[in-house]
Formats: C-alpha cells, structure tokens, sequence
C-alpha cells in the first residue's frame, strides 16, 4: 500500500532523512517510534508533500502511484490523510465550511458527487459525536481557542470525515490526558482497522500502542530504520529507552 | 451649495480617484448625519451598491454613552470611498470593522476621524483589505482625543494583504491626543497568506486556488463575527473575492 525506499529529504539543505525504506501493506498498523530530532515529523511531512521538504534520493509509491510526483491535494483526493503534530488555526474560516469545502474538493478530483449542506452536517456530527466531541465545536473558526487536546481530537474527527485510505499521525498522542488518549486510540481503530487501510503511526510512547496495537514498530535514527519488530519493541523501548535499546 | 470639490493636497483626499469622482460630485457632497441619543444604540451594516463610483460620506454623532457599530464592505471597481466622522460623548462606545476589496485599477478607501469629546469613551477600528492587480486600498485614520476626554480607549488595527505586486495598500492611523489619562493603539501589517495555514487547508484536499480563496475569505469574514445579520455582507464578500483573487 505504501513503500518507501532509500528515502532522503532535506530541510533548508540539511539533511534529515538519510534512506528511509520500509512497507506497509494494506491492513496494517505501522508504529515509528525514535528520539527527538530522529527525523519522524519530516517524513510525515515528506509524505504529506510539505513545501519546503526536499527529496534528494529514493522515493516513495502510494498504491502503486508516484506519491512524491503528486500535490499536498491530489494525495489527499488519493486517499493520504496527515494528522498534524501542532494542527493549525484558520480564523474567520468555521469547522464545518472547512471540512465541507475540503472534502468535496477530494470528491470533485474523484469524480464522485458532491455532498449536500445537510448530509455533510448529519456526518460531520455523527463523527464528532464518535470522538467525544460536542458538535457545537464545528460551527468555531477552524482550531482558534481550542485546546491542545481538542485540537487533537479534531484532527480525528477529521479524519472520521474524510474516511482516508491511509493515515500518517504524527504524536497524535501528544498533548492527550487519558480519557482523550483511549477515545483517540478508539477512533484510529475505527476508522482505520480495515483490509484495505493503513496507518503509519509516530509516536514517542508506547501508550498510545496499548490502544491501537501495532503490526510492526520501527525505530527512526538518525533519518533511517534502525530497527523492526513486533509490538514487543515497543515495550522494550519503553523499559530501556532509546539508548539501551541500541547497545 | 455645493461644497468645494477635494483636491491631493487635503490629506484626508491624498489617495482619492479624483479624476473618477469629479463627474458625480455633486451628489455626495453632502454628507449624512446620524445622531445616536444618550444610552441608545445603532447598529448598521453598510453593503456596497452596483455603481462603479460610491461615495458613503456620514457623520455619527453619539450621546452620552451612546453606542455604534457599523460594519462595511467597500469594494466599488473604480473608485470606492466610506468617510466618517465620529464624535463620541462622554462613556460612548463607537466600532467600525470594515474591508476594502479590490482588483484592477480600482482605488478602494476607508477615511475616518474620530473624536473624543466627552471622557470614558471607547473605539474600535477594524480595518481589513484584500488587493490585487494594480487596485490601491488606504486607510486613513484620525483619532482626536480632547483635552477633557480623559480615559479614552481607542484602538486601530489594520491589516492588509497583497496578492499581486502592483497593488498598493496605504495605511495612516494618526493620533491627536489633547488629554494624559488615555489609552490608544495602532496596528498595521502587510502580509502574504500563512504558509503552514496553505499547507493545512491542501492537506485537507483543497487545491491551491482554493485554499487560497478559503483563507483570504477568513481573513476577511472574521471582521462581521459579531454582526448580528452577517449573512448579506458575508456573501457579497466572497462574491467581491472570487472577482478579484
């Protein structure tokens, strides 16, 4: 579903990524775990098709298709969905307006009919009210006043909307106490545990695993895979650190 | 009697389509008085009409705290002109959040003047402009505070945005403060659309076009949040948007 190989990126010409591969097939739950500064957010933001990330080697195919050759939109009409580390406020701009305009653009490019004011509110609501949101929340200017757990949990009523094939969450985990951690966790499972689905989920802990169980861990360092293995890397990581796990 | 016609060198007129609005003078010369009594409100929403030259010229008068709020949309495709004048009594509170919206060679401006006469008052000036090809939007703000007026609270900010080189945007917010008990604030940027906001709206699947006009639209419909009839203005917003951008 998504192979990348030899992948490397730069950031303001300094290197982050230094050979990336790795596969997830559909039906799979990938975790990328790493320490700080290992290069996680750049290859989400590589996939997702950040301006100002570069790709000097390798590259990357999104079920069969050249993703690196396609705009931020066209990947998203292609079914990628980039849950943000610090999602982004748009003032003056309601959740709703976003999320209607955004999905029937991805409509549009699909050649799919376009949703209705009143059938995009019925989903938009059902999808909040799945992630334990108040509905209310949509009608605010996108992010603006919301906290960093509610940011969080937009992001995955987002994605509940957008239904994508395949979902990169960069520390979706970040900022959540734990109710909002298991709902989130409930909400990846949800949405995104079918046959032909994936995620790449990064992460700095192991608990967010303990509600979305992993197919595969890998550990991100220094721009590439330095290790794979089942979900019981994680549990090691998380009883010896990045630092022991290594020696 | 006609008044005179404005010529560059009066300051509130540096910036004005003199050449376009010299044909139609006569029936704007005069402006409209409004006057708010103590303790009463007006709230007005003012839309722009078909005409390529408009011309709103009004003078608010506002009693003891009396209370204003006009929100405005100014986006003619010659020449586009809102002029105020506001004198605010003791404890009035005054608010303008209004747009300039233009493209071509058109000249879109806000020109106010705003006194405090009577102490306590309060204003609030919100000024947002969307430009493109080689259109000019100014805001010209004049803020008089008396020497009584003690306690004033008067604010400007003004924000404008460029989607071409050839497009102007001046901005002149100007303080004449006769008291030593107030408080007074401007603001004033020129920008280009936020590149992590750009990214987020793509991600999401809207072309680049169209998140562009989504966040350009943002930065203008945040001024009528707290209108209570935003829907008319909002809409001819966006309209005005989609025939500029």
């Amino acid at each position: 579903m998504l192979h990348i190989e030899d992948l490397h990126a730069t950031v303001a010409d300094k290197p982050i990524l230094n050979g990336v591969s790795l596969d997830v097939p559909a039906g799979e739950v990938h975790a990328i775990m790493g320490p700080n500064g290992s290069g996680k957010s750049t290859l989400a933001y590589v996939l997702a098709g950040r301006p100002g990330y570069e790709v000097s080697e390798g590259g990357a195919t999104f079920n069969g298709r050249d993703l690196l050759a396609m705009e931020p939109h066209e990947r998203a009409a292609a079914g990628l969905f980039l849950g943000f580390q610090y999602p982004v406020e748009i003032p003056g701009i309601s959740y709703l307006q976003f999320l209607r305009e955004s999905l029937n653009s991805q409509r549009r490019s699909r050649g799919e009919a376009e949703l209705g004011g009143g059938e995009f509110i019925k989903l938009a609501k059902s999808q909040a009210a799945l992630l334990g949101m108040d509905a209310e929340m949509l009608k605010r200017p996108v992010n603006v006043g919301f906290s960093g757990g509610e940011k969080k949990r937009a992001e995955m009523v987002q994605m509940g909307i957008m239904s994508p094939k395949f979902a990169v969450l960069d520390e979706t985990d970040s900022g959540l106490d734990i109710d909002a951690l298991k709902a989130v966790g409930a909400g990846i499972n949800r949405i995104m545990r079918a046959p032909d689905k994936g995620v790449l989920l990064i992460t700095h802990y192991q608990r967010l695993l303990d509600y979305v169980e992993p197919d595969k861990v890998h550990v991100l360092r220094s721009g590439r895979i330095e290790r794979s293995g089942g979900p019981e890397l994680a549990l090691e990581l998380e009883r010896e650190g990045y630092a022991e796990a290594e020696a | 009697m006609t008044a005179p016609f404005p010529t560059h060198k009066q300051e509130e007129w540096r910036y004005a389509d003199l050449e376009a609005l010299q044909p139609v003078w006569e029936q704007f010369a005069e402006p409209v008085t409004l006057t708010v009594g103590a303790g009463e409100q007006l709230e007005e929403i003012w839309l722009p009409v078909a005409d390529d030259v408009q011309l709103r010229r009004v003078q608010i008068a506002l009693g003891e705290g009396a209370k204003a709020r006009i929100f405005a949309l100014n986006t003619a495709p010659v020449y586009g002109r809102i002029e105020l004048e506001v004198s605010l009594a003791e404890g009035a509170d005054f608010e303008l959040y209004a747009a300039n919206i233009g493209g071509g060679l058109s000249t879109n401006e806000i020109v106010t003047s705003v006194k405090h006469v009577g102490p306590g008052g309060r204003s609030r000036q919100v000024i947002r402009s969307v430009l493109n090809g080689k259109a000019v939007g100014s805001y010209l703000g004049k803020v008089d505070v008396a020497p009584g007026a003690q306690k004033t609270d008067g604010e400007q900010s003004v924000k404008a945005m460029l989607l071409d080189r050839g497009a102007t945007a001046n901005c002149k917010p100007e303080l004449e403060i006769f008291a030593d008990d107030v408080k007074c604030a401007h603001g004033a940027t020129v920008g280009e659309l936020d590149a992590m906001q750009l990214f987020y709206a793509e991600s999401r699947g809207l072309d680049p076009a169209g998140a562009r006009a989504l966040l350009l639209e943002g930065f203008v419909m945040g001024l009528w949040d707290s209108a209570k009839e935003s829907d008319a203005i909002c809409e001819t917003a966006r309209e005005a948007l989609r025939r500029v951008v």
